[in-house]
């Protein structure tokens, strides 16, 4: 009987590359994972040490001899009112006109502006800063979390426009109609079912634009300028995580290097936290829709 | 046989350059099951989502001629699409049931997106339409459950149930047993059989077994017109028309 594979020298040779390719492939994963790897892990080991509760809780500060104590309160909360504030702003908006271009496609406003959402999410953010500067700070003569804010809420608004968007336009046709062939009327239709279907993917567009807001230093630098008090209103120069990352990291000085160091670990742990949060939203939401289709 | 619930007058439609309707003229009578078969592409499924005005809702489709519901124009200008489709539900092909809502919800859906609270009310609705579409005995202890989590069957008869919640009067169904197995398609037609007594029925089919079993009249559709229409028995056994007789014994089709 005639064996199967006559050809031993092909069949080997055919092996031997696909070896080689999955090891090359392999080797091109590792060296992607390698950068992430590493920056973890030095900013861990250097930025651990310096994390305490006085540290997270207490501002900047100098002994009388003139050596930094204290710690990033101020940054931390700066960060935080200025996230807060831009995502006030930026989830209606960018919702809103997510749901506009993926519901409304016909109209001619909704071509147009989404495209030029496409755009706007590749802005440089140092453009979007300088923008911010003139527009507000200029005209209200100070630095402000407020203007902080908005320049971030600029960033985001693009970045959660188009999640919605790819989130909505997933759900299928039938059942927008199954709802509208109960005598529900459009933007109930779109408001009640379409959105509940489509959420986990706006869940996690909000969260990464999040995400991406916090690191964000160029549009802060020009915006907010930074601080050594705990912010008392939001018309004033006001600390932020990045920004003290940047003034210390620069400072030459070794406490405060070791002090941004700390705010840079701060900084990483909460972005970490954020997008492995969208993985557990999107694969457990993913999974059920998948079952029934 | 019986009064016009629906007539349709010269109905034409499309979808941007293309025809699929060539001037329909048909009369739905009351409280009965009309049957509309064809072999595919004659334009069944797009007649059918003509009568509650969800064809328009595909961009480029467009509609020309009458619908007459009760004696009013459905595609009159002054006409409210929504509420028409209050009137007039629809069961689709594939079955579609609401992913993020469990059993109760889905069936509900119709009254609750329309305002509707009370939770006496919504109770009593969903275990009357779950009873009228057969599925009451089968989900009454799992009624929360997601409505993903059911069969096939059971999920068609669960959008059974969610159409008539909502109280139609008349009732569109197109091809529903098409994705289903034998034994889901029988309990199907079942509650079909008996939800005629209280509302008009249209069903669209590809199955003229199913067409012949259910049905008290017949429409046969070849290329977006009408080319027989009478009682089933009638169209069935002594059709008129060659073309019929043609599809009828599987010449085509």
């Amino acid at each position: 009987m005639p064996k199967i594979n006559p050809n031993h020298a092909t069949a080997r040779r055919r092996k031997a590359v696909d070896k080689l390719m999955t090891s090359l492939i392999v080797v091109a994963t590792v060296l992607a994972i390698v950068p992430l790897v590493l920056i973890i892990a030095d900013v861990a080991s250097k930025g651990i040490p310096v994390i305490s509760l006085s540290f997270l809780t207490s501002l900047p500060g100098w002994s009388a001899a003139g050596v930094p104590t204290g710690g990033i309160a101020n940054a931390l909360f700066g960060s935080f009112i200025m996230i807060v504030i831009a995502f006030l702003i930026s989830v209606p908006i960018g919702v809103g006109a997510g749901i506009f271009f993926s519901e409304w496609p016909e109209s001619r406003l909704s071509t147009i502006s989404s495209f030029t959402n496409d755009v706007l999410a590749g802005f440089p953010s140092i453009v979007i800063g300088i923008f911010v500067y003139i527009v507000i700070v200029l005209s209200t003569g100070t630095f402000s979390a407020l203007a902080g804010a908005v320049a971030l809420s600029i960033i985001m608004i693009p970045i959660i426009a188009r999640s919605t968007e790819e989130s909505l336009k997933i759900v299928p046709v039938t059942l927008r109609e199954a709802s509208m062939a109960l005598g529900v009327s459009r933007w109930r239709t779109v408001l009640k079912v379409v959105i509940s279907t489509g959420r986990s993917g706006l869940a996690t567009g909000i969260l990464l634009a999040v995400a991406r807001a916090l690191g964000e230093t160029a549009p802060l630098l020009l915006t907010v300028q930074g601080s050594n008090l705990f912010p008392t209103s939001l018309f004033q120069p006001t600390a932020a995580l990045p920004l003290l990352i940047f003034n210390y990291g620069m400072s030459g000085d070794p406490t405060l290097e070791a002090q941004a160091w700390g705010a840079a670990f701060i900084l990483i742990i909460v972005m970490l936290a954020l997008n492995l949060s969208t993985r557990f939203l999107l694969g457990r939401r993913l999974g059920e829709v998948r079952a029934e289709i | 046989m019986g009064t016009t619930k629906i007539e349709i007058k010269d109905l034409k439609a499309g979808f941007g350059g293309l025809s699929v309707l060539n001037g329909i003229s048909l009369q739905i009578s009351e409280k009965s099951i009309t049957a509309i078969m064809g072999p595919s592409g004659c334009g069944k499924t797009t007649l059918i989502r003509c009568l509650n005005r969800i064809h328009e809702l595909t961009p480029r489709a467009w509609v020309k001629g009458e619908v007459v519901l009760d004696g009013a124009n459905i595609y009159d200008p002054e006409a409210d699409p929504v509420a028409i489709r209050r009137r007039i539900g629809m069961v689709f092909q594939k079955p579609n049931p609401f992913p993020t809502m469990s059993i109760y919800d889905n069936v509900v859906a119709g009254l609750r997106l329309n305002g509707v609270r009370d939770r006496k009310i919504l109770d009593s609705v969903a275990e009357r339409s779950l009873r009228m579409a057969f599925l009451w005995d089968e989900v009454k202890n799992d009624i929360k459950k997601s409505g993903a989590a059911l069969s096939g069957g059971q999920q068609q008869r669960l959008c059974i149930a969610r159409a008539l919640a909502v109280e139609p009067e008349v009732i569109l169904m197109d091809e529903p047993c098409s994705a289903l197995d034998p034994v889901a398609t029988a309990k199907i037609e079942e509650s079909i059989m008996s939800l005629k007594q209280d509302y008009t029925i249209v069903i669209v089919t590809h199955n003229m077994q199913q067409a012949a079993r259910v049905s008290d009249l017949t429409a046969f559709m070849y290329l977006g017109e009408i080319v027989e229409f009478g009682d089933t028995t009638s169209v069935f056994e002594t059709p008129k028309s060659e073309l019929t007789e043609k599809y009828l014994t599987g010449k085509f089709g």
